[in-house]
């Protein structure tokens, strides 16, 4: 009937602008209501942008790689059954109303209950569909709302960097055998937190050796077993986790982050873990992980590492870490030097376990396995005393355990 | 198990009763002889325990509220009927100020293990002396209870855990219920507390609390929308005190709350209810607290048209839950 603007629609609370990934449509494409027109990043997400009705792709407002303000307008499109063109002022008094996803048509009010559980379950209302009336979303409809499975890149806070995604200049000729693959959305967002860590926070690293020798022989003798009773294996991963999560309790500084020249402790304890897939880097998150048992941490991280796998991660799998802890062991690294997961405070490396002849407490030989902690902080809320005393209580944790320690 | 229609399980209660204990009295107007009652509740009740313990009063409800605290405090499980809801406002103050402070103005000397019965509700043609809820004079009085049966299994339950109650209960009995509803009740002896609301259909949509022949629209209406909607059903039971925790454990089900009554809104029962649910879940509401009620009118008309008007009927009530369903 008449020219319709689309506009950038709400990514979620506090997400401000959004980078246009890719268009999915070209100038006269045909599309029908809810076809996606658009992929769009916020730091959260990927989001693929549907179109609010049925019709004709006129123009292409925005270019792949602008950063936009949310409601800028992105795309005119001539809505089926149109003749000629309409009056630009018309068309913007239409467009208002449709510019948003249906949800926000009712009132823009929610009811205490549907802000109570989407406060507890972590939902974005902007993501979910109203079923009451007039498009209103109801209780029932949180309570139902099953998140769209979209790649989720990092557990950042809300934030966007304003500035395009950087792209280093080229210092190496290309030649004829190079493979050239532009980078996708989560490659980018990648490269865009790790510039950001390097740039603005100084990083300090430290590094000593633990005797694992005690968790080696439990973890052995449990693991068959354990194997038989849960759908998971019992990896030294998550022993390493626990003692991380139970020395934080006392060394809660190293549980914070630096936001705006403030630093913030943080009362939970919520651990990133680094899971890795061919082509990228995800970080979500173990909630509370001091109130989880070993087998608990382990149930969370086989959990966490199938939906990386699955693409299923949901986004509050991706909110709230508070400090990292990455396996770098599993790829057979003795020794490496994280990138703080911005803006936390540190993370934490645990290098591969390996045997080596010591000297015991009474002069000795003896065959023990050993595994190297490397810690990256962050200098401005750290010091090298404050880190010191949190890794002698992870080494102490670690040490402590033997056949007796229980991991149920 | 036999059918017994709600003023049958009524009058079977008390039959029970003054069987297995000998200090039951009942009393009021037309209650004794062959008569039984305007309604019927108390026939045959003076042919198998003489006119010694169910007897006829004076047209006088001060007196038969005064009588039945008397024989309180002498120990009885006195049972006084108000021949209407309308006419109880003579006994307010035997009711309010002598029962229902007996216990607590003697420091627990004397008490006062008495029922009052009355029938109220409209739908009968009855007019301003016949058609009245009155239960919201009376509901607010801590030291006072305020029941009413709105099945026929309450109906005998309910009375007899009232009957054997150590301190007044004022009975409130749906006039229109008497004879219009039946249902197979056990014959045994059994009783029903007074201070739980009862959860008749779980759901997960809205929740309906209502009593007396709002009820049974409640019921039809939940019946009439089941294939749309789960509707979560519940029987106040007890008018005052409300029954706190199963009204917010029904409301944080679904977030939606209706309350009918067929009483003028204001002051109603219900608004005490709403009260409540507004106070303790307010963050739990999913939408606006709906109160279903009669106009704010001085009284229920006598013309059929008028007293159609007047009264909450089935549509609005069916109409009232798809709305909120909705919502």
């Amino acid at each position: 009937m008449s020219e319709l603007i689309i506009k950038m629609p709400p990514l979620g609370e506090s997400v401000t602008e959004a980078t246009v990934s890719q268009w999915m449509v070209k100038p006269g494409d045909h599309v029908k209501k809810y076809d996606p027109i658009l992929e769009a990043i916020s730091d959260k997400v990927v989001t693929e942008i549907p179109s609010n009705d049925d019709g004709v792709i006129e123009e292409l407002l925005v270019n792949e790689n602008d950063v936009v303000p949310i409601g800028t307008d992105i795309l005119k499109m001539t809505t089926e059954g149109a003749v000629g063109s309409v009056p630009v002022a018309k068309v913007e008094t239409r467009t208002t109303e449709s510019q948003n996803s249906p949800s926000f048509k009712a009132t823009g009010r929610f009811s205490p209950a549907v802000l109570k559980v989407a406060g507890e379950r972590n939902i974005d209302l902007s993501s979910v569909s109203g079923t009451g009336k007039d498009g209103r979303i109801t209780r029932k409809d949180v309570l139902n709302y099953q998140p769209k499975e979209t790649p989720i890149i990092s557990s950042q806070p809300a934030q966007l960097a304003s500035e395009p995604v950087i792209r280093s200049t080229p210092v190496l000729e290309l030649n004829n055998n190079d493979a050239v693959t532009k980078a996708g959305p989560v490659r980018k967002m990648i490269a865009q937190n790790m510039l950001k860590s390097i740039h603005e926070i100084p990083q300090a690293w430290t590094m000593i050796e633990v005797d694992v020798t005690g968790l080696v022989k439990l973890r052995n003798s449990l693991k068959n077993e354990f194997k038989e009773q849960n759908e998971f294996k019992l990896s030294y991963f998550p022993f390493f986790v626990k003692a991380v999560s139970s020395a934080l309790r006392n060394n809660p500084k190293l549980n914070s982050s630096w936001q705006n020249d403030e630093i913030i402790q943080h009362k939970d304890i919520n651990i990133s873990i680094a899971v890795a897939t061919d082509d990228a880097l995800f970080v979500p998150v173990i909630k509370h992980a001091d109130r989880l048992s070993i087998t608990g941490i382990a149930a969370e991280v086989s959990r966490l590492a199938n939906c990386v796998k699955t693409n299923t991660l949901k986004g509050s799998d991706n909110e709230g870490g508070t400090i990292t802890v990455n396996n770098t062991g599993s790829f057979g690294s003795i020794e490496s030097m994280g990138i703080i997961n911005y803006p936390q405070a540190a993370i934490l490396q645990v290098e591969s376990i390996r045997k080596e002849l010591s000297v015991l407490d009474d002069d000795t030989f003896g065959i023990r396995n050993k595994v190297n902690l490397c810690l990256t902080l962050d200098h401005r809320i750290l010091d090298g005393l404050a880190a010191g005393k949190f890794l002698n209580e992870v080494k102490a944790n670690l040490e402590a355990i033997d056949q007796n320690t229980n991991i149920y | 198990m036999s059918e017994k229609s709600y003023l049958e399980a009524l009058n079977l209660a008390i039959t029970e009763e003054m069987r297995r204990d000998e200090g039951v009295m009942i009393f009021g107007e037309d209650v004794g002889g062959v008569k039984g009652g305007v309604f019927g509740v108390t026939k045959g009740l003076a042919e198998e325990f003489g006119d010694q313990r169910v007897f006829n009063s004076p047209l006088g409800e001060s007196e038969i509220a005064g009588l039945a605290v008397g024989l309180g405090v002498m120990g009885h499980h006195a049972i006084a009927e108000f021949q209407f809801a309308d006419y109880i406002l003579p006994a307010v103050n035997q009711i309010m100020s002598e029962a229902t402070k007996m216990r607590y103005k003697s420091a627990g000397d004397w008490i006062s293990p008495i029922v009052m019965r009355t029938p109220y509700g409209g739908g009968v043609r009855g007019g301003f002396y016949h058609s009245q809820s009155t239960e919201k004079i009376f509901a607010g009085q801590p030291g006072l209870r305020i029941v009413t049966p709105s099945t026929v299994y309450d109906a005998k339950g309910m009375l007899k855990s009232a009957i054997r109650s150590e301190d007044p209960v004022l009975f409130y009995e749906h006039k229109k219920l008497y004879r219009s509803i039946k249902d197979d009740i056990p014959d045994v002896d059994y009783t029903v507390p007074l201070d739980k609301a009862n959860v008749i259909e779980h759901g997960d949509d809205v929740t309906v609390i209502a009593y007396g022949m709002m009820l049974q629209f409640v019921l039809n209406a939940a019946e009439e929308l089941k294939d749309d909607f789960s509707i979560e059903v519940v029987d106040l039971r007890s008018l005052y005190p409300i029954d706190k925790d199963t009204v917010l454990e029904a409301i944080r089900k679904t977030g939606k709350v209706l309350l009918v009554t067929e009483d003028a809104k204001e002051g109603s029962v219900m608004n005490n209810v709403s009260a409540i649910i507004a106070e303790e879940a307010l963050f739990d509401l999913d939408a606006p607290i709906k109160i279903l009620a009669g106009p704010d009118s001085p009284s229920m008309p006598y013309a059929k048209s008028l007293e159609d008007a007047f009264l909450v009927n089935q549509a609005d009530v069916t109409k009232s839950i798809r709305e909120l369903a909705e919502f």
